[in-house]
């Protein structure tokens, strides 16, 4: 009787805890939920800000202007003459027409403010259109031309809720812009300045392909060098290495390797590449070499795993047909490995592509209009481009730092999703 | 010849003696009967002959392409004028620079004094002799071994064992190039460090309250102090680092936690790599964030509850910081979780536990030290990661524990203090691999002691 009494009151406990515990239990799977809910709001919130930030720098506002080329502004007689073309003021024929159209504008002050409509670069698109066609000297057409940063950035955002963003525009510029508009005179268009120029201090002529050459470059040298060398040590590591101290001295050191701070790697750089054997800073070698150090890590890492993935019965095969330890190596076991390895390399490469800091530390964070031909060129690489437009204060600016962001991501998610593929297609399972 | 010349040059000799060494043992073995005769394939007697082809030579090359510089710069400095040769380093080193743009470039506007001009025709002069050398020394080399190598071979020649050394040895070398980086990382911030603990006490660096590298170039200048107390750098690395664990670390292990024992296949197989997305965005991306977006949002919300909140605040650079480790977090979580024995669960569960009760009394306990070794890992990515600290935190050194004011950071110090032109001996440029080797040390010590914590875990389950 008193054994039942016992039992029937531990069962109550426990019945009357269940309510508490199933809360327990529900509020646990809510904080579980919760943590990647959070996550995945701050994965949404990150690429719409850079998206909504960015996705107005692919368009452009163009100005249709009425040019005439006019020999006496330009000084120029024989327009097949290359020397005298590119000595000419073609930036005059723009204030001549700005002018003609404006004709009501006087005072230096006023006319200064006139001219600040139209971006400085555009004589450069006059003078290859005249070069490409000599027979335009004094005769007129109407050309499109770029607009200056600002007025660009008040025409993407006169159709916004909050009002127009005016800038350094003042009120006269602003009436002159509206009557522009009005005449239709003023496009949008598909911006092509942005692939196909390299860096300037007008935001409206910098473009990001002198830096993505440049990471090209430095991606090539890291490429060619680290899979080669990682592929090399992981399979010393798994086929060759005895089981000793040195081998363990050089796992310990790899595992510690991949762990580093990066800017590290871009001291070693600084002290070593640049300090000791005086190569140039600022160029994609240097650059190349210093991620090749950064990324050998992973891919040795990733390279184990793969050849460790390969089963030992097709070493013991081709031993059995009397191969070498090379032909093994070499006819077999790479072979079988590949994928796999291709599959770490890529996501490594993929982590020097968007790597900054060591970039800093060697220099590759000058301000460069050339667009590099070679490893040996000057160059900034695309995530440093990115920090160096990050600081600059013009409201363009961030439009073009998002959408060089843009840029980086895509080239990184097709990366990654290239080594998806790649491990999905081409990776066996045994 | 231009180097990337040579080297395609000498690459296209060593290929061709692979042919001629592959040539020469088919042809020998043929009067005996065939290959067989021979005691390796042929191709083994080709890949010995294009090594003893291209290996010294690129040797010689890569030697040759060390040590040019400083060879010409002293046969240049002993030509000079005797009154030139005792100036200063720094004044030497200008002359010299002189010397090389006028040897490129020409002397176009300047006026230069005539032992310069002098010079720069010798400088051209020794470069293009130089140039010769060096085509003509690597390309001798080459043929000279590879033809040395061609007539050894001989039927009875052990060409597959030579060059299956040949293979293991060059193995070895790409597996110790990481000793090598790591001997280059430690040599390269300890030889700066001495130089720089020269000049300023190491208990100074250590333990000084002030941080102002900005050295005074006139004695009267305000505001160039030169001190060097890293106390601050490094309270504000702690600050931001565990602001940043304080998201990341509740995050990620939440979500591993659901991942792991919650979601079902389907959920986890999709939830999993989009959260991985968030570690592949590249640093930059989040400073640009973290400056752009959310600081300037911290610093309006702060206002609207009245508080004096810093456009440059730790607790900006630390949010983001830690959005970036929670997939870091989750994942390292994630295995351990995952390696936790079902039989543990199952008996906690037979003894009546719920699922939940399960995790927090069993799975987790028995998941400890791989999780802390994981954190550890984490908070030495916090520590050492440099470009959302540089675009969102602050440049003045603060000592402070607040996190809505500005504090600056070990990595935003050296990206300041090396970033442009330089001189590599001032103490300002030193005290950057001075924070460099604090900065090693703790992530070394941090990866090790983590490394250890989670191997041993291993250990235990396998």
């Amino acid at each position: 009787m008193t054994d039942k009494q016992t039992e029937m009151t531990t069962m109550d406990k426990v019945n009357q805890s269940l309510a508490r515990r199933y809360r327990a239990e529900r509020r646990f799977r809510a904080y579980g939920m919760a943590a990647i809910l959070f996550g995945l709001a701050c994965l949404v919130v990150l690429f719409t800000d850079i998206i909504g930030k960015g996705h107005s720098a692919f368009l452009q506002t163009y100005v249709a202007m009425e040019i005439t080329y006019d020999s006496d502004v330009l000084e120029l007689s024989d327009p097949s003459d290359s020397n005298a073309v590119a000595r000419a003021d073609f930036q005059g024929l723009v204030k001549q027409s700005l002018r003609d159209t404006f004709s009501d504008v006087s005072g230096r002050r006023d006319k200064r403010a006139l001219y600040a409509l139209i971006s400085n670069g555009a004589g450069f698109a006059l003078r290859d259109r005249l070069a490409n066609d000599p027979s335009l000297l004094n005769r007129s057409e109407t050309v499109w031309l770029l607009a200056d940063d600002d007025v660009d950035t008040y025409v993407k955002s006169r159709d916004d809720e909050g009002g127009a963003f005016t800038g350094r525009l003042n009120e006269k510029q602003i009436a002159w812009v509206e009557q522009l508009i009005a005449d239709n005179a003023v496009e949008k268009r598909f911006n092509t300045t942005l692939f196909t120029a390299g860096d300037s201090r007008e935001p409206e002529q910098a473009g990001i392909l002198g830096a993505m050459m440049g990471s090209l470059f430095t991606l090539l040298v890291t490429i060619a060098l680290s899979f080669p060398i990682g592929v090399a040590a992981a399979v010393y590591l798994e086929e060759y290495a005895p089981k000793n101290r040195f081998t363990d001295f050089i796992e310990v050191n790899i595992n510690n390797l991949a762990a580093v701070p990066s800017i590290i790697f871009g001291l070693l750089g600084l002290a070593i590449f640049i300090g000791f054997f005086e190569m140039h800073r600022s160029i994609p070698l240097v650059g190349g070499l210093v991620l090749t150090l950064m990324t050998l890590p992973t891919i040795i890492i990733s390279s184990r795993a793969a050849i460790k993935a390969v089963p030992p019965s097709i070493r013991d095969a081709a031993y059995g047909l009397g191969a070498s330890k090379m032909q093994v190596v070499m006819h077999h076991v790479l072979p079988l490995a590949m994928p796999g390895m291709l599959t770490g390399a890529i996501i490594g490469f993929a982590q020097a592509l968007g790597e900054t800091a060591p970039l800093l530390m060697i220099g590759m964070v000058a301000f460069i209009v050339d667009i590099p031909g070679g490893v040996s060129d000057p160059a900034t690489a695309l995530p440093v481009q990115i920090f160096l437009w990050s600081d600059s204060p013009e409201r363009a600016f961030v439009e073009r730092t998002s959408a060089a962001i843009m840029v980086l991501l895509a080239f990184l998610i097709s990366m990654n999703t290239l080594a998806i593929w790649l491990r999905k297609r081409l990776e066996r399972r045994w | 010849m231009t180097t990337s010349m040579l080297l395609l040059v000498a690459l296209l000799l060593a290929a061709s003696a692979f042919v001629f060494g592959r040539q020469r043992s088919v042809a020998l073995a043929k009067p005996l009967g065939g290959q067989r005769h021979l005691d390796s394939l042929p191709f083994y007697y080709g890949a010995l002959t294009a090594l003893w082809c291209g290996v010294p030579a690129l040797m010689l090359l890569s030697l040759w392409i060390m040590f040019d510089d400083v060879i010409i710069r002293q046969v240049l400095i002993n030509a000079l004028p005797m009154d030139v040769q005792a100036l200063p380093a720094t004044d030497l080193s200008l002359v010299l620079n002189t010397i090389s743009n006028i040897a490129e470039t020409g002397s176009a506007g300047l006026q230069p004094e005539p032992y310069v001009v002098e010079a720069a025709e010798r400088l051209r002069a020794l470069h293009g002799i130089n140039q010769m050398a060096m085509t003509v020394g690597v390309i001798s080399v080459a043929l000279i071994t590879a033809l040395f190598a061609w007539q050894r071979i001989g039927v009875k020649l052990q060409a597959r064992i030579k060059v299956e050394k040949a293979f293991k040895n060059g193995l070895l070398v790409c597996a110790s190039i990481a000793i090598f980086t790591t001997a280059g990382i430690v040599l390269s911030v300890l030889f700066e460090s001495i130089r720089f603990f020269q000049s300023v006490p190491i208990t100074e660096f250590l333990f000084g309250l002030e941080w102002s590298p900005q050295m005074a170039i006139r004695a009267d200048q305000v505001g160039g102090s030169g001190a060097f107390g890293a106390v601050p750098l490094f309270a504000g690395t702690v600050l931001i680092s565990v602001l940043a664990m304080l998201i990341a670390v509740p995050a990620g292990l939440m979500a591993a936690i659901y991942l792991s024992e919650y979601a079902s296949p389907k959920v986890r197989s999709t939830v999993k790599p989009m959260l991985e997305v968030l570690a592949g965005v590249p640093t930059v991306v989040y400073g640009f964030f973290a400056a752009l977006t959310v600081a300037p949002f911290i610093r309006d919300s702060g206002g609207l509850l009245g508080l004096d909140v810093s456009s440059e605040s730790a607790l900006a650079a630390g949010l983001v910081m830690g959005v970036m480790i929670i997939p870091f977090v989750s994942s390292l979580s994630d295995d351990v979780i995952n390696a936790v024995p079902q039989s543990l669960r199952d008996g906690s569960y037979g003894l009546g536990a719920t699922q939940s009760e399960t995790i927090k009394q069993v799975v987790i306990p028995a998941a400890l030290p791989g999780i802390v070794g994981g954190v550890l890992l984490a908070v030495s990515r916090a520590i050492g990661e440099t470009m959302i600290v540089v675009m969102a935190a602050g440049l003045a050194a603060h000592l402070t524990a607040n996190p809505l004011e500005s504090v600056t950071t070990v990595t935003v110090q050296i990206v300041t203090l090396l970033v442009g032109d330089q001189e590599f001996n001032s103490p300002k440029t030193l005290s950057a691999f001075a924070l460099g080797l604090m900065l090693f040390l703790v992530t070394l010590v941090l990866n090790y002691v983590a490394l250890h914590v989670v191997k041993r875990y291993r250990e235990q389950y396998e």
